[in-house]
């Protein structure tokens, strides 16, 4: 009772806030639950309930099963990326170089910008066309004599989402590089001289000594381009728009609110939701429990 | 061409240390390579949205503008000038709002830590992972049964409540580091409860906190695209919207829409250059590493 009363005033100053995000995070989540176990398909609030039928029929559906397959595809790319540049990047700045602060403004401005802004001129860069009528990435790659590097970029059927991946490694790299970054300048001079002293080669020393503490680092990197990844929709919107072969679930989503198909929306909701819970539950909790250690 | 802020910088200094597998030169050389590829997009923006639409054909792409013209700018800026205007009057009082209570949150959860905080801090961080789409249906039911003005109020609302779990982990990061118990034992010994030690010693305090938190949710807010096309439309929606309906269409005047992209990313772009230091404090703390 007495600690209740000592509390008090915190949660006074916390409560606009738990009642928000009670009722419009987790309540929402709660209704559209509620949602995806009914046959709701339009405006009229006439329905009934059908169990975990449409997570049945979503999940043995061909056409959503592209969209994460394409979702897969898009993802690897998209990580594999984001680390290589986000960690070769930082390997380049780490050790200062003039003009730093100026390689680190350019590598990490496209953070700056939406995917929407930056979807135009990407749509422009991966223009399908080739030959003749080539435009775009394709159009320099004949320029400078390497058309036979000329694709269909995302049109093509089965590996389009490495393409479509693309302008996301260029949006997302930077900001890796700055978590690589700020790993490294965590790691006390020290600890280079130290082994500089014990006789360790370069390599060795970036083998044995900075990077298995940049694990961590690495893992959150991974952690937070990969549940950017499993909910990617303005790119694509931008892009390609809503068609089927750069669909994934997001996409697949809108198209199916377009008709209305409320029951099979929520459904695939509700899943993008466990996919991303499954990757960001883990992290928060430990992240936070080490905080406070 | 747009690599030339990278190389008018000063010759690298030598480095101190001996046996250097790559001398500063060489990294030097390929930074500046790594730059110029990712300015290209910067690069086909701006050359296009000068162009004449003669001159935006697949064959002269990659060309400098032979007869340079503002036309594509004047055409976006007519399309773009009233979302603009909604877009900033969605921003600054979501960002303000938002950050407002994330202050009082963060306030809290550093330093007047209760049973349990730590879990509803959890719960909490998971709101700003969450795939939107999943409150996406019942929350525009919501706005058309209560009947909240479509388009910026709508979005305002939401903004401030979805840019909650950030602004809080900024704010409890930044008392967690800066604001030292000492005051706050001090401001309780001379008498003052919770609320006044909030207002008397933390809020003066907190300027800097409310410059990361306010630029960071003035990004976001300014470059959603989700919420937006869900509760909005190109008539009553934010910039993202109608920039998405000026270069999504089948016959798409490039210059037009390049233009309109670069208006769209100024006010962003402009933030980044000028405060970066502060963005970037956002951006660190979106992984959770304060």
């Amino acid at each position: 009772m007495n600690s209740l009363r000592r509390h008090l005033p915190s949660l006074a100053m916390l409560a606009p806030t738990i009642l928000l995000v009670g009722v419009f995070v987790y309540g929402l989540i709660g209704w559209n639950f509620q949602i995806s176990l009914t046959d709701r398909a339009s405006l009229s609030s006439e329905y009934s309930y059908v169990g975990f039928d449409n997570y049945g029929d979503l999940l043995t559906d061909p056409r959503f099963l592209h969209s994460v397959r394409n979702l897969a595809i898009f993802t690897v790319v998209f990580i594999g990326g984001t680390m290589l540049m986000g960690l070769v990047w930082a390997l380049l700045l780490e050790r200062g170089i003039s003009g730093e602060g100026v390689f680190r403004t350019i590598y990490l401005f496209p953070m700056a910008v939406s995917f929407v802004a930056s979807g135009v001129v990407w749509r422009w860069l991966l223009n399908s066309a080739q030959g003749d009528n080539a435009g775009g990435l394709n159009q320099l790659f004949e320029m400078v004599g390497l058309g036979g590097l000329q694709n269909p970029w995302w049109s093509h059927p089965t590996w389009g989402m490495a393409a479509m991946a693309i302008p996301a490694v260029w949006q997302l790299s930077g900001y890796v590089m700055a978590l690589f970054l700020a790993g490294f300048r965590g790691i006390s001079i020290d600890q280079r001289e130290a082994a500089r002293i014990d006789g360790a080669s370069e390599f060795q020393l970036y083998r044995h000594v900075l990077f298995p503490q940049l694990s961590p680092v690495a893992l959150s990197a991974i952690i937070i381009v990969g549940h950017m990844s499993l909910k990617v929709f303005d790119l694509i919107m931008a892009i390609s728009g809503a068609v089927y072969v750069t669909e994934v679930p997001a996409t697949f989503l809108w198209d199916k609110l377009l008709g209305n198909e409320f029951a099979v929306v929520a459904t695939t909701a509700a899943l993008m939701l466990v996919a991303v819970a499954v990757v960001i539950i883990p992290y928060l909790v430990v992240t936070v429990r080490q905080e406070d250690e | 061409m747009s690599t030339a802020t990278a190389t008018t910088t000063t010759t690298p200094t030598a480095a101190p240390a001996q046996g250097r597998r790559w001398g500063p030169l060489v990294r030097f050389v390929i930074l500046v390579g790594i730059a110029s590829f990712v300015l290209i997009p910067a690069y086909v923006l701006i050359v296009t949205s000068l162009k004449p639409a003669i001159e935006t054909t697949a064959s002269q792409a990659w060309a400098l503008p032979r007869a340079p013209t503002l036309d594509g700018w004047r055409q976006a800026w007519e399309t773009l000038r009233e979302p603009m205007l909604r877009s900033v009057a969605l921003a600054v009082p979501a960002a303000l709002l938002s950050s407002t209570l994330g202050c009082l949150n963060g306030f809290v959860l550093s330093k007047w830590k209760f049973p349990g905080a730590d879990f509803l801090f959890t719960l909490l961080l998971f709101g700003m992972f969450i795939p939107y789409q999943a409150v996406m249906i019942p929350l525009t039911q919501i706005v058309r049964n209560v009947g909240l003005p479509s388009g910026i109020p709508t979005l305002i609302f939401v903004h401030t409540v979805f840019g909650l779990p950030i602004t809080t982990l900024i704010f409890r990061n930044y008392f967690a580091t800066t604001l030292p118990d000492e005051m706050l034992e001090a401001a309780q010994v001379d008498g003052a409860g919770q609320w006044t030690s909030f207002l008397r010693v933390a809020l003066p305090l907190s300027i800097p906190g409310f410059v990361v938190a306010i630029i960071w949710q003035f990004t976001s807010v300014w470059n959603d695209f989700l919420f937006a096309i869900f509760l909005s439309n190109a008539r009553n929606g934010p910039v993202t919207i109608a920039l998405q309906a000026l270069a999504g269409g089948q016959l798409t005047n490039y210059s037009a829409s390049m233009a309109g992209a670069l208006i769209a990313s100024l006010p962003t772009l402009l933030v980044y250059v000028f405060l970066g230091k502060y963005f970037i404090g956002g951006l660190m703390s979106g992984s959770l590493k304060g």
